[in-house]
Parts: structure tokens; sequence; C-alpha cells
């Protein structure tokens, strides 16, 4: 794929959840290395955007195009981290092993991982940083450790698009910082592009290239800094955001005082 | 003889050993452990330590039942543990949140098997030896199903075994990769209905969990390692048969009893030591 196509494009595309319509008339298209933040209220449906192009709902109108195909299930070219993933994994289950399974976790039989395999898995693990964890239990890590074992499982096949649902909620800043510049590498690289659902778009800005907004129940694609700004962010959360322009040029959003 | 029958040292347990009931006893007792080793892992991984349980009280009125119609006792257990299995797989998650109608189910099966067991002739030994295993009356017949059994469910976790820890782990994630998730999910409890259909036999529908739960339980606070937890929970489950049996024969007990005392002692020394580590800082 050239840089110049786009990952995702959707045309006039409406989504039901339980019979009533979520979201409708989304036309945008995302270009090859983006890093995008999907922002929306609650409920608004972020996570349904990531099922659509997941292929596990369908459009009930328009066309959705992902990597230049129809969405199917058992797409490899798409990693994938769903909210809270790590908090179901348990006792029983070692970060090797999870991130293995981003490999061997579609595979029938026994056959042992071979050689490449376990490089690739070992090479994941090195680049989320939790090398040193490879060993342990997922459920022994922190959170933000946890997060980072998990993205480390969507990028072992590597994909050429990367959807994170949530990946710092529930962490303190600290943590948010490690899993924010764990992205940043990744887009650095130039090949993957990112798609990340968040609540709060304070700690992405550093590495957003843009965001889909759902507003009013039609997604819109923009450019960060034409998302970013006061009266959109405002409408947007139905409670007054501020935008500050620091000496440093980095843009915050506050909630309050507009 | 008194009232209490006399628990104590026999002194002629070596010829009781070698007898014919107590070969059959070790081999079948051999064989559960074996596949309970295998499925336990995936019981534990799946977090259905519940449907184990769920099945074995569904099995109980499928063996009473079969006793009363003169049928074998296997093909009671296999047709209601599979209907259940199936039930429960269907339903999915549904069945440990819905913990009241779940129970209230499981009590009525339980019931069913009460009444079947009271209108088969020789009712209380039939309903005690299906409530708490019957390990020294296991005929060559049953053996023959049981390594059959065995052989079933390690084929075909072996095939499956993958994308079954994959599908166990996140079902979401599974799914998007392509993994057959719901079809896997109803693999798996119909091996798990192999299992209890067995088990139920040599230890008993009240006593199933300490030996197809508990070694694999207790192997995953050694190691996290998939197939050292196989193999360990394999070979707890295994020495819990063979020690127990050896004791019930020279101490004049149940063999339920010793097997399921040998496995939770096991499962008790190995939670005590892994909190030690935990509380050092490992």
């Amino acid at each position: 794929m050239t840089a110049a196509e786009d990952v995702v494009e959707l045309d006039g595309v409406a989504v039901k959840r339980g019979g009533h319509r979520l979201w409708s008339e989304g036309t945008f298209a995302l270009p090859a290395g983006a890093c995008v933040a999907v922002i929306g209220p609650n409920g608004s449906g972020k996570t349904t955007l990531f099922e659509l192009l997941l292929g596990l709902v369908a459009p009930s109108e328009g066309s959705v195009r992902v990597l230049g195909d129809r969405p199917r299930r058992g797409n490899r070219r798409i990693g994938y981290v769903p909210q809270n993933y790590t908090a179901s994994v348990g006792e029983a289950v070692r970060c090797r092993d999870l991130v293995a399974l981003g490999i061997s976790g579609t595979r029938w039989g026994m056959r042992p991982l071979s050689a490449n395999d376990r490089g690739r898995v070992d090479a994941a693990l090195e680049d989320a940083g939790v090398a040193e964890f490879a060993n342990r239990r997922v459920s022994r890590l922190s959170g933000g450790q946890q997060q980072r074992v998990a993205i480390a499982q969507a990028l072992v096949d590597d994909p050429d698009l990367l959807l994170l649902d949530e990946p710092l909620s529930s962490l303190d800043v600290a943590s948010q910082s490690d899993v924010v510049s764990l992205i940043e590498d990744v887009s650095a690289r130039g090949d993957v592009t990112i798609m990340v659902v968040s609540h709060d778009v304070n700690p992405l800005l550093p590495v957003l290239t843009g965001a889909v907004y759902l507003l009013d129940g039609h997604p819109h694609y923009d450019e960060i800094g034409a998302v970013v700004n006061s009266e959109l962010l405002t409408h947007l959360y139905g409670t007054p955001v501020r935008v500050v322009r620091t000496a440093q040029g980095d843009l915050f959003t506050r909630g309050g005082g507009g | 003889m008194g009232v209490v029958a006399a628990v104590g040292y026999q002194s002629d347990w070596f010829d009781v050993v070698r007898a014919p009931f107590m070969v059959n006893a070790f081999v079948a007792g051999s064989l559960v452990a074996v596949a309970a080793g295998l499925i336990g892992y995936h019981v534990v991984v799946r977090r259905q330590v519940f449907a184990a349980h769920a099945l074995a009280h569904i099995g109980f009125p499928g063996a009473t039942g079969a006793v009363v119609l003169g049928l074998p006792v296997t093909a009671g257990l296999l047709v209601f543990c599979i209907a259940g299995a199936l039930a429960i797989g269907a339903l999915g998650k549904a069945v440990s949140e819905r913990e009241v109608a779940t129970g209230t189910v499981l009590a009525f099966a339980t019931a069913l098997g009460v009444l079947f067991g009271s209108l088969a002739s020789r009712s209380a030994s039939t309903v005690t030896s299906i409530l708490f295993g019957n390990l020294l009356g296991v005929s060559g017949a049953q053996i023959l199903t049981f390594a059959c059994f065995t052989l079933v469910l390690g084929a075909v976790l072996a095939v499956v075994a993958r994308p079954l820890v994959f599908a166990s782990i996140d079902p979401q994630v599974a799914e998007a990769r392509g993994v057959p998730v719901r079809a896997l999910g109803v693999v798996f409890m119909v091996l798990l209905a192999l299992v209890v259909t067995m088990s139920v036999q040599v230890i008993g529908t009240l006593l199933l969990f300490a030996l197809v739960v508990t070694p694999s339980a207790a192997a995953l606070y050694v190691t996290a390692r998939p197939a050292a937890v196989v193999a360990l929970g394999t070979a707890i489950a295994l020495v819990s048969v063979w020690t127990g049996l050896l004791a019930a024969a020279m101490f004049d007990l149940p063999p339920s009893f010793a097997i399921v005392t040998i496995a939770v002692a096991v499962w008790l020394v190995l939670y005590a030591v892994s909190r030690a580590r935990v509380r050092h800082g490992r």
C-alpha cells in the first residue's frame, strides 16, 4: 500500500445497535500513517466504529472500506485492543503467551512456534518496553504495563491498522504517558495507521494527526488543528471546554471556565 | 464388628491391591486423572469452573434414570451432560450471571436424581455410588469407554487448544481475528461433558470438582506455562488417584475420600507456598 492511499474510507455509513440508529451519514477517509483520536460522549458509538472496521458489525447503510477491502472478520492486517482487555485475563496467562496468541491464537494444531515467530514475540515485547516482564503473569503487572503488553499482542503480527479502545482509561498520569510514548513510537515508524478511542484527548495531543469526532450522531474527520477549538469541543461534550496554547505550543483542553 | 466399621491398617492390603477390581480401579482412575488434567487447564483459563460443577449435578438424574431403565450409567450420564453442556454453551456467560435461576435448575436436577434413584432397585446403593463415586466397581466395559473418551478428548484438544485459549482469554479479539468463538465454546462444553461423565463414575457427582478442577488450579500456583500446567495438573490428579487407592486398600477407607483428601492437601500446600512467595515480593 502506498502512503497516499486511504486506510479507512466511510461513505454515507449508518449503524444500528439494538434496533435504534446509533449514528449516520458517516463520510470520511483516513490517510495511511495517520494517528487519529476517536472522540465523543459516552454511548455515541465510538467502539461500534471499531466493530464496523473489524467486520463484527455490518453497516445498515453506506459502504465501508478498510485497507482497500470490505471489512471482514479475521483480517490479519488489523491489530485490536478492546477496552479493559487485560482485566479478563486472570492469573493463568504469562505476558509472553498472551503476545504469542497474536500469532498462534488462530492456528489449529499443536505445532510449536517457529524460532522466527518466537523472535517476533520477543521483538514485540521489546518494542512495547515490557520485555523484562515476559515470563510474569499478566495479572501481576500494573495497569500501564498490562496495556503495553496488550498493544504488543496487537502489533506482533505486523498490522497496517491499529485500533486501541480507551487505552488510557483508569491509568495514572505516569502510566498514561508511558502508553502515549509507545503510541508515539509506533506512529513514528510510519507504517501503521492508528485509531485511538479516548474520552480524554489531552494526553494524546502530542501524537495525534487528526480526530474523528462523533457529534450529534454523525462522525466527522478533521486534522488536529481544526478539531481542537473551544466551540467545537464544548458543543461535543456539552460542557464548557477551553483550549489553552502554552509557550511550547502544546494544546490543552480544560473543563470549565470557558 | 460394631456399629462403627473398623478403620485401621489392613495387613492383607497388598493382596487387595492386586485383586482384579483394584487393577480396574487403578486403570479407570488413571484415565480419569489424565482426562481431568487435559481439560482442567482450559476450565480454569476459561473461568468455567462453575460449568464443571453444574454438569455434575445435571448428570445425576441421567445416571439414576439410566439405572431405572436398565441402561448403562455411562449412557444416561452422557445424554444428560451433553444436553446440559449444549444448553450452558448456548446461554454462554448468562448462566453464571443468573445465579438464582441456575441454582434452582440444579436443585431440581438433583431432586429428579433422587426420585429416579428411589425408583431403582437397591436405590440407596445406586444413589450413593453416583453421588460419591464407585471406583471399586468399575467394569472392563467402563474402562474401554473411558479410554475412548480420553482419546477423543486428547485428539480434539490437540487440534483446538490454541484458538480455544485465545477465545477463552478474550472472545472479542479472538472473534475479530477470525476465531470461531461460539463454535469453540460448544466444542469445549461437549469435551467437558465427556470428562464429567467419566469422573462421576469414579469420584462421584459431589466430589468431582476436586479431581477435575483442583489439580489444575493447584498447578497454576506453581507455573503459568500452559504445557507445564497441563503436565503438573495431570501429575497431581494421577498421584491423588494412586495414593488415594493405596491408602484406601491399606486402611479400608472409601477411595473417594482418600483421593479427594490428597488432592485437597496438595492444593492447600501449593496455595500456601504461592501466597508466601507473593508476600515476599515474587
